[in-house]
């Protein structure tokens, strides 16, 4: 369970994130939504310490991600951001590896060549396993990206806005993947999504942010409401339901 | 042979990234990694077939590097040599020490302050060293007078250097903590801009001195090796030794962070700390060698670069040795053809340049045809 309390922060006189209080179930997959601005990928930033907070706690498990020892954290909750620059020439393989720090702290063991092995192979990743992320197609690299956070074997994976640059294609892959690593290996998924209907068919409970606060939040179904949806994005958005499952339509 | 390849170092981060390709093996072997996926080395990251890691790429550049820099030493110990060896060697045993030193600490601070800074253009150099170096020299004979350049005592002046060094790259650090993301390029712009007021305010002083002094002050902004004391090249090796043992100690920390900020905290690294004691680590490698021979980090950056594209992958294992071997290599040959070709008629600048200049363009071209 992660719990987020009274989290605030700051730049400059603007208030990004507005004493945000969260508490995001353990197990499944929760999104978080919301109009741009929003503080959506900053409160995922200070809850994954990569961000520091102005105000506020958050607590993964009951440890202080503020006080908690980084490499104790990094056995327990993983981040993927859009930004990954780096220097860097690596094969996918390489990168997956990384994935074992936390535990090896570089000198691998058997069971983290498994690990490595079962998250490539999780990924659909083995042809490309010795090539070099930068021979590989932007939906490819995303995907070794993921293999290495899965690979890292934490129970808390948060993902901020995993679906960027994705094909259609490649961005229901991706979310079906995350839906079987909730299913299959118990993990707890956090994401940061634009799309609304991907929100709606994958997630089991969705927050809504608005101007750096908590606008709304609930399992999926009340959450894709018209009502719900129109309030959070200032707009009239029409929820439809299509063979059992809620796909909001505002293209107007 | 070519089937186990892949059975090559599987320690962390950087699997002998394009093993044998070049050196070893013809190119088509890739198609034989993966396979044996599962097999890809025994634990603890020992390689099962002996033949495989002695072929592997990096390896192959070290073992050619290292050879190239036994040469050049044995070279610079014996060429030349008239009258007793019992003079000559350790005359230019004294010289070799220095140049090493330098060699050593010049390429271990680049290639460890651009992991630091995640960035494969910028050398320590930047931040502004060697204009403070130039603005010390240059405020000694302005206010000393010229004559304090050659009477102050060796190892004072030497302290001073170091010790204003250290000193003003812990001032610079404050600007770490004051921002988060993007406070490491706020550190790095706020060292240029602080390198611009020490060069402009050496010019000022310079062209207030008379031309006489000005020529005396000008031969102490060239590297020399030639007039180094040997007291000090006992303590620089203290302080390089104690830097060695420090940044050893985080060496598996380098690769994480050649991942980038997020990556590197995502994976448990204590990243602000990590890089306080690396730029620290890189400021002391920097303040040595320039106290003890004057600037000389020109040529990081050239050597930084081969090495990367020499070992072929971003392992720091690799990576730093390959970079040592190269800098011994320019320095040490570089200062055998400036004695034993040119008589000393030159700068080691100059040579380091030149050849650095060709083998660089042979590399983009090399690489512009691939």
């Amino acid at each position: 369970m992660i719990v987020a309390q009274g989290v605030t922060k700051n730049y400059g006189s603007a208030c990004v994130v507005d004493g945000v209080s969260l508490t995001l179930p353990a197990g499944g997959i929760t999104s978080i939504i919301g109009p741009n601005g929003a503080g959506k990928s900053t409160f995922l930033s200070m809850v994954s310490r990569l961000m520091s907070m102005d105000m506020g706690t958050v607590k993964v498990d009951g440890l202080d991600v503020t006080k908690t020892p980084s490499d104790v954290l990094a056995r327990r909750l993983s981040i993927l951001r859009q930004d990954n620059h780096m220097t860097a020439r690596l094969t996918v393989r390489d990168l997956v590896s990384f994935g074992r720090y936390p535990y090896s702290k570089g000198r691998l063991t058997i069971e983290d060549k498994q690990h490595i092995d079962d998250a490539i192979g999780y990924l659909n990743l083995v042809e490309l396993a010795d090539r070099f992320l930068d021979e590989l197609s932007g939906g490819q690299r995303q995907r070794a990206f993921v293999a290495m956070v899965l690979c890292q074997d934490t129970d808390y994976v948060l993902l901020d806005e995993p679906l960027n640059n994705l094909d259609m294609k490649h961005a229901m892959g991706m979310m079906k993947l995350l839906r079987r690593a909730a299913n299959e290996l118990g993990k707890t998924v956090v994401l940061v999504l634009h799309d609304i209907n991907f929100a709606s068919w994958y997630s089991d409970y969705i927050v809504a942010m608005k101007n750096g606060k908590v606008a709304n939040q609930g399992p999926a179904a009340e959450m894709i409401q018209p009502k719900v949806l129109s309030e959070i994005y200032d707009m009239e958005i029409k929820v439809h339901e299509i063979g059992g499952q809620r796909i909001s339509l505002y293209y107007e | 042979m070519q089937p186990d390849q892949p059975k090559t170092i599987p320690t962390h981060g950087v699997i002998p990234a394009k093993a044998g390709i070049s050196l070893s093996a013809p190119e088509g072997d890739s198609r034989f990694r993966g396979n044996d996926a599962v097999d890809r080395g025994a634990p603890g990251g020992r390689a099962r077939g002996g033949w495989s890691i002695a072929l592997s790429r990096p390896v192959v550049a070290l073992l050619v590097l290292g050879l190239l820099a036994v040469i050049s030493i044995v070279c610079f110990m014996t060429l030349g040599a008239k009258g007793s060896w019992n003079f000559v060697l350790p005359f230019r045993g004294r010289k070799l020490l220095a140049l090493c030193l330098v060699a050593y600490s010049v390429a271990i601070s680049t290639v460890l302050f651009q992991t630091a800074t995640n960035n494969r253009i910028l050398t320590p150099s930047i931040m502004g060293f060697d204009a403070l170096y130039v603005l010390i020299q240059t405020s000694i004979v302005f206010f000393l007078g010229v004559g304090a350049l050659g009477t102050l005592n060796p190892q004072m002046q030497f302290g001073v250097e170091v010790l204003v060094m250290i000193a003003f790259s812990g001032l610079l650090f404050r600007w770490l903590f004051l921002g988060e993301e993007r406070s490491l390029h706020l550190l790095v712009l706020v060292g240029i801009v602080f390198g611009i007021l020490f060069r402009s305010l050496a010019q000022f002083m310079q062209r207030l001195l008379d031309p006489n002094a000005f020529n005396v002050l000008q031969d102490t902004f060239f590297a020399s090796f030639a007039t180094v004391d040997a007291s000090l090249l006992l303590v620089s090796s203290l302080i390089v030794g104690v830097v060695t043992v420090v940044a050893l100690r985080l060496m598996h920390t380098y690769d994480v962070l050649s991942l980038g900020r997020s990556q590197a905290i995502n994976l448990g690294v204590n990243y602000k700390r990590t890089i306080v004691i690396i730029l620290m680590l890189v400021s002391v490698l920097v303040a040595v060698s320039t106290a003890l021979v004057g600037p000389i980090t020109f040529f990081g950056l050239l050597v930084a670069s081969l090495a990367h594209s020499l070992v072929g992958t971003s392992n720091h294992k690799y990576v730093l040795p390959a970079a040592v071997l190269l800098a011994i290599v320019c320095l040490v040959g570089g200062q055998t053809v400036l004695e034993r070709i040119f008589a000393f008629d030159t700068a080691l600048s100059i040579i380091i340049e030149f050849l650095g200049g060709v083998v660089f363009i042979f590399l983009v071209l090399r690489r512009a045809a691939r």
